[in-house]
């Protein structure tokens, strides 16, 4: 962990540099003498027996979303047919609003929301101030309390979950949202590390162009900085959107009345509702995925380096 | 305010007040991680450490108990039980997971078509939620309608009960998990791309073919990627909770009963806090030893190229 700060540079460095996972054709199948033909041949070959091999294993990963949504749309009694029906003859769209409907979903969906909009900005703004004061102020024991930040990343919830739900029901915050978001407001030490690794990806010239001309060190942050950044405050803000859209086990232990279910929580108290039929629960599953995946294809790009960065913290 | 002294004229005119000022905003900036990490996370902890040397509930009275919390656990069948679930599950899927990820991207690492499409195919399941997976997975193991049966029935087979039959459910959770190798599949992908294509290039004029390429070239540059991403892997396993809390609530015949969930029945189901408590820390205890010996250990066969290479 000790030579974490310059390996981890390096390391990006590689990913800037290749990052873009695009698929740009090969721009050299322009000639037509014979060898080229001959190349042409045998790269069609190639991507031709790759794709054999990639698409049966992709069918075999679509497969149960596939499953999910055509399980939704069936009647009952096409439910129980085996082999199973992969297209039902007549796809019953009421299944989504009725379950809807059933199982007061509306709700639960602005309770995740809410929880998500308040831990989104919790997160980038606590952890912004942590980050920007690592990668941009000197003072003794920097290094030191990095590395601490870091292990914390290493430290199974479990081992503070216990006193933590004790001190939040000593505070009588169980049964409210506060045990999920107020621990948000004090950093989170993957965010930090890395708003910290894009923050030093910064020239500090920017920085003391901007203080010479009297600006704040919190001037610098706020005007120079966190613009030039965006692109990590959004993943950032991702991140932290899909880890509370999908948390469980902390909604599951602080929240006990159904009017503060988060989806995650309803979508397991309607399966236990032993009279839901499954087309019902599979309907309100594939809603419950629809908002992270719409998420994801908007801001693929950020996303995936998003990703690849956080592989890449130790 | 400016002093005689090295430094040009800015270094001067900024020195006295600047430093004061950076302390500060340092300061400033680090009191709310710093509060957190005392009040959320350290204090917590030591506390979380007492606590396990006790009896104690929510409510009533604490009493000191020394490690008798430790040797029952070691006592409990139920315990030696999840530690065993908890292992196996880790020591096999993540090697499985490994393996899977690292085959889906070496195939997309060469030059595949329409390569942002796999991408996404194969990464959509890793943006979901465990519940949603979770809930998904018990039907499509269901034994009488399920995806999988289903499937086994066009050829005539009758499968397994899957999750409900004890010998097949946590095989059941192991195959589930091969579904969300997406995320590690894509840094598999960004450490293939990293490798320098001129060790290929080099290694192609001294002869060397597709596969001591891929034995002496890919593996060894790729090692520091598998070492990082299985230890975070078989952490992550260590901790497996949602999925047997959801599908199998830990059985059939405690056949997934995993350590966190035998931890969150003690707490939260029998308020048994420090006995609770104790299981956390045995659980941290193992994570930590196998950390550090899986670095450790990392140097026989992790080949960091990253000092000569640059």
């Amino acid at each position: 962990m000790n030579s974490t700060s310059s390996g981890v540079t390096t390391r990006q460095d590689e990913i800037e540099t290749n990052m873009p996972l695009s698929e740009t054709a090969d721009p050299r199948a322009d000639h037509t003498t014979l060898h080229d033909t001959r190349n042409l041949f045998k790269r069609v070959g190639r991507q031709a027996l790759l794709l054999a091999l990639v698409t049966p294993l992709a069918i075999l990963f679509l497969m149960p979303w596939a499953w999910m949504l055509s399980t939704a749309g069936k009647t009952t009694d096409l439910i129980w047919k085996m082999p199973p029906v992969w297209f039902p003859p007549n796809y019953q769209w009421q299944n989504y609003p009725e379950a809807w409907l059933m199982g007061d979903f509306g709700r639960y969906y602005l309770n995740t929301l809410f929880i998500c909009a308040v831990a989104i900005f919790a997160t980038v703004m606590s952890s912004t101030l942590a980050a920007y004061a690592f990668a941009r102020i000197n003072f003794r024991g920097r290094e030191v309390l990095f590395v601490i930040v870091l292990s914390t990343m290493m430290l199974p919830t479990q081992v503070t979950l216990i006193p933590l739900y004790m001190i939040f029901s000593k505070l009588a915050w169980v049964n409210t949202f506060r045990p999920l978001l107020v621990p948000l407001f004090f950093g989170d030490a993957f965010s930090i590390f890395l708003l910290r690794q894009f923050f030093m990806t910064v020239p500090k010239e920017y920085d003391d162009a901007a203080l010479i001309d009297g600006c704040t060190r919190f001037g610098v942050l706020f005007r120079i900085l966190m613009p030039m950044v965006r692109p990590a405050l959004v993943v950032v803000a991702i991140f932290t959107f899909t880890w509370a859209w999908n948390d469980y086990m902390g909604p599951l232990i602080y929240l006990n009345s159904p009017k503060l279910f988060t989806v995650t929580l309803g979508l397991t108290r309607f399966m236990g509702r032993t009279s839901v039929e499954i087309q019902y629960l599979m309907a309100m599953t594939a809603v419950s995925t629809l908002l992270p995946i719409t998420i994801f294809f908007l801001t693929q790009r950020f996303f995936i380096q998003g990703i690849v960065i956080s592989g890449i913290k130790g | 305010m400016a002093t005689t002294g090295s430094g040009g004229f800015l270094a001067q005119w900024r020195r006295p007040t600047q430093k004061r000022q950076d302390y500060l905003t340092a300061a400033l900036c680090l009191a709310p991680w710093t509060i957190g990490f005392l009040g959320l996370t350290l204090g917590p902890m030591l506390y979380s450490f007492a606590l396990s040397f006790f009896e104690a509930d929510l409510l009533t009275q604490r009493q000191f108990l020394g490690f008798a919390n430790y040797s029952n656990l070691f006592h409990d069948p139920l315990f030696l039980k999840s530690l065993k679930v908890t292992a196996t599950y880790a020591f096999v899927s993540v090697p499985l997971g490994v393996v899977v990820a690292l085959g889906v991207a070496m195939l997309l690492n060469q030059k595949t078509v329409g390569l942002s499409v796999w991408r996404t195919i194969y990464y959509m399941p890793s943006l979901i939620s465990g519940v949603a997976v979770s809930v998904l997975w018990l039907q499509i193991f269901n034994p009488r309608m399920g995806l999988i049966n289903g499937f086994l029935a066009n050829f005539g087979i009758k499968g397994p009960a899957w999750i409900f039959d004890s010998d097949w459910a946590l095989p059941s959770l192991i195959i589930m998990s091969i579904w969300a190798v997406g995320s590690t599949m894509l840094l598999y992908l960004a450490g293939l791309q990293g490798i320098p294509t001129e060790l290929y290039e080099a290694a192609e004029i001294d002869g060397a073919g597709s596969i001591r390429r891929f034995v002496n070239i890919t593996i060894p540059m790729l090692t520091p990627t598998i070492f990082f991403n299985s230890l975070i892997g078989l952490i992550a396993a260590f901790q497996l909770f949602t999925q047997a809390k959801i599908m199998t609530q830990g059985g059939p015949n405690n056949a997934t009963l995993t350590m966190v969930l035998f931890l969150y029945r003690k707490a939260f189901e029998q308020t048994r806090f420090g006995y609770a408590a104790a299981v956390a820390w045995i659980l941290f205890a193992i994570i930590v030893v196998f950390s550090v010996l899986y670095v450790r250990f990392s140097d026989r066969w992790v080949f960091y190229a990253s000092q000569d290479a640059k």
